[in-house]
Formats: C-alpha cells, sequence, structure tokens
C-alpha cells in the first residue's frame, strides 16, 4: 500500500472513531428496543444499581416476584431449593448499622462461571447477560463453586408446572437470567418492577453503556460499589450506600 | 448374509419407516388451533421430517442471540397444538394420544423438551398477545 492511501485510511478511521466515540453525541440514534428478528447487540449492557438506602428490611416483594415470575418453588429445603435473588440483612459489628440488600447473579463481565464451564452451557450474552444454556448444562456445578456470589442453583428434582418462558428442570444449573425474556421484549426484570409496585424503587435496571439511561447517570453521580470488588469481575450489579 | 442383502433389508426398512411415519403422523384433529389450518408453518412432509431440526436452530438462536422469532419456536408449536379438555383447560401436549407424544411414542422416539419446557400454553394475560399466530401470518411466513 502506498504512503498517500495508508495516510488516508488511517485519518478516516480516526476520524470515524472520534464521530462515533465522543460521549453523549451519536450520529444514529439508537432504536429504543429490539424486533424479534434481530440478535442481541454488544453496544448494550444491561445493568443494574441497588440504592440500599432504600431498601427495606424485612421486604421481600423482589424475591416474590422472582419466584413467580420463573415459577420457582421449593421442597422444602432451604439449602438446596431454587433461589434466583434473596435477600440480606447485614450488620456492622463495630457500630451496629444495618443494611437491607438483595444478593443476585452479579453479572460480572468476566464471569468465574463462564470461565469454569466445561461445556460452554454458561455463557455472557452480547449484551452483558450471563446465562445458562441448559440444553448443554451436565449439572457438574462447577459454575456453583466458582461463583463468589453463591448465585446459582442445582435442580435436584423433578419439576412440574414450569412457565412457558423459563423453562427449568432437573439435572441442571440455573440463575437470574435478568428476566431475559422481558428484556427482550423491552419491558423491565419482574424485581425491579415489584420493588417499584412496593414503593420502594431501590432498584433501577438499565443499559450501562448508553449515557442518557437512568442507570448510567446514576452511577455516574453516586459512589456505588461491586461486591468483592477485589476479584475485578465488572459486576453488572452495583451497590449504593454499603 | 452378504452385504448386498444386508444393505437391501436396511434399504426397505428405512422405506417402511416413512410408511409407518406417514401412517403414525400425528392426527391433528381434535380443538386445537393447528387443527383449523390447513398446513403448518411450513409443508406438512417438511414438519414430519424436519421439525426437530427447525426447533434446535431455533432455540440457539433464542438462547445465544435473543432472537425470538414465532415461525419455528417451541412454545408457538405448543400454542398452536395443544388441544383443551371439557373444563376448558389445555391438555399438555406430551400426554397420551396428544400431538407430540402420539407419534413419538408410534415411532419409539423419546422427547426430553418437557422435562424442562411447559407442555401446555399459559392462559396468562402476559402471553395472550403472543400465542396469536393466524392463517394470515401462516400466509405470510410461506
Amino acid at each position: 500500500m502506498n504512503r498517500v492511501r495508508r495516510t488516508f485510511f488511517t485519518q478516516a478511521a480516526a476520524g470515524v472513531a472520534i464521530l462515533s466515540l465522543a460521549p453523549g453525541f451519536r450520529l444514529v440514534e439508537l432504536a429504543v428496543g429490539k424486533s424479534d428478528d434481530e440478535p442481541v447487540s454488544p453496544s448494550v449492557r444491561w445493568g443494574m444499581l441497588v440504592d440500599t438506602s432504600k431498601c427495606a428490611q424485612g421486604c421481600t416483594a423482589c424475591v416474590e416476584a422472582c419466584n413467580e415470575e420463573h415459577g420457582l418453588y421449593g421442597f422444602g429445603r432451604a439449602e438446596s431449593d431454587a433461589q434466583w435473588i434473596r435477600k440480606m440483612e447485614l450488620r456492622d459489628e463495630q457500630t451496629g448499622k444495618t443494611h437491607s440488600l438483595p444478593m443476585l447473579c452479579q453479572h460480572c463481565a468476566d464471569p468465574p462461571c463462564v470461565d469454569v464451564c466445561p461445556t460452554g452451557a454458561s455463557f455472557v450474552r452480547d449484551d452483558g447477560i450471563v446465562l445458562v444454556d441448559k440444553h448443554i448444562c451436565i449439572g457438574c456445578r462447577y459454575c456453583m463453586l466458582a461463583c463468589p456470589y453463591k448465585a446459582r442453583s442445582f435442580i435436584h428434582e423433578e419439576l412440574n408446572n414450569q412457565r412457558p418462558h423459563a423453562p427449568r428442570g432437573k439435572g441442571t444449573v440455573e440463575s437470574c437470567t435478568f428476566c431475559v425474556h422481558r428484556v427482550d421484549k423491552d419491558l423491565t426484570p419482574a424485581c425491579v418492577e415489584a420493588c417499584s409496585a412496593a414503593g420502594h424503587g431501590a432498584l433501577i435496571f438499565g443499559d450501562l453503556n448508553d449515557q442518557r439511561d437512568p442507570v448510567a447517570q446514576k452511577l455516574r453521580d453516586l459512589p456505588s460499589t461491586q461486591v468483592r470488588d477485589d476479584l475485578k469481575l465488572n459486576t453488572a450489579v452495583r451497590y449504593y450506600g454499603i | 448374509m452378504s452385504s448386498t442383502a444386508c444393505s437391501r433389508l436396511i434399504a426397505c426398512l428405512i422405506l417402511t419407516l416413512f410408511i409407518w411415519l406417514e401412517q403414525a403422523g400425528a392426527q391433528i384433529s381434535g380443538n386445537s388451533r393447528a387443527a383449523e389450518l390447513e398446513q403448518c408453518v411450513e409443508p406438512t412432509a417438511l414438519m414430519r421430517k424436519s421439525h426437530m431440526d427447525f426447533l434446535k436452530h431455533q432455540r440457539d438462536l433464542t438462547v445465544h442471540q435473543g432472537i425470538r422469532t414465532r415461525k419455528h419456536s417451541l412454545l408457538e408449536c405448543i400454542a398452536c397444538h395443544a388441544e383443551k379438555a371439557a373444563n376448558g383447560e389445555f391438555i399438555a401436549i406430551n400426554a397420551q394420544g396428544q400431538f407430540c407424544q402420539g407419534c413419538h411414542a408410534a415411532v419409539a422416539v423419546s422427547m426430553d423438551c418437557f422435562q424442562c419446557h411447559a407442555a401446555r400454553p399459559e392462559p396468562s394475560a402476559m402471553l395472550t398477545n403472543h400465542i396469536s399466530i393466524t392463517t394470515a401470518d401462516l400466509d405470510s411466513a410461506r
């Protein structure tokens, strides 16, 4: 390639990069939702901010909504029953300050569950949602051991009456999907909706990559924390107030 | 048995298999929505032979890429082929004599789909707009 052409291409590439990467400026506005036949886009990264100052102690609206949405039910064994989101009550022993917060799959950008999965069943979807493809999950449970958040459950028993949009079955591992079936239809996850309906509004869901999205704006303005940030997993669920 | 005779026998068995399949071919009857339609989303012969390939292809697209088109979706198969009992409730599609089970029992092929997937449509408000495939939709899909 001659020198003139090479210079032209370098400058053109730089120009395109500047135009498209300037913060808050887009040549083409992003579409609000995707159509059914469109694959998810890596330009989106779904995430959640948990405002623990608004999360009410003893309230389990998010957990109940999740159980209802995905048809989760137990067998009376709390240690092994499926649980996609759980409420935790924390207390600082020195000061006595208490926090209430939901713990769920943190949808890491570099998830340990995906690293250890021997079949490729655990994967990160292009829009950042961490999922289990149960068609290829062999139920080895390596991911459950690898997850620092204890976010995954193994199904030990045969299940009945699954919801049509939430297939689940014996011998596979499962966890929060950010309500992927709802997100694909431009709805927010069931827990977020339930938290708002309960009047707390402690959960904010949206596109972390879109600077105009309320979740991205809040995360820019508020000091937020990643649980176990020492592991550098780049979680999509961030906490405020802990 | 010589290898020629053996291969002839296998060929015969394969040929008769198609006849069995035709005979076993699910009887679309009863009060399912499918019973009112002339043809499925693909020609009947193709559906009988390749429905599992369509489903497998679609499942990978849906789980990994979030593509949720309705034409080859298991949810739509069930929505359209499920029959209703006298009390108005849907009968599981893998129950004895129902659409999936009828044919799979005849050809002795087990179905794993319904270990995880719901075998009947949900008459909830959330799904009513989703399971409304019509004759016009099928025409446009062809």
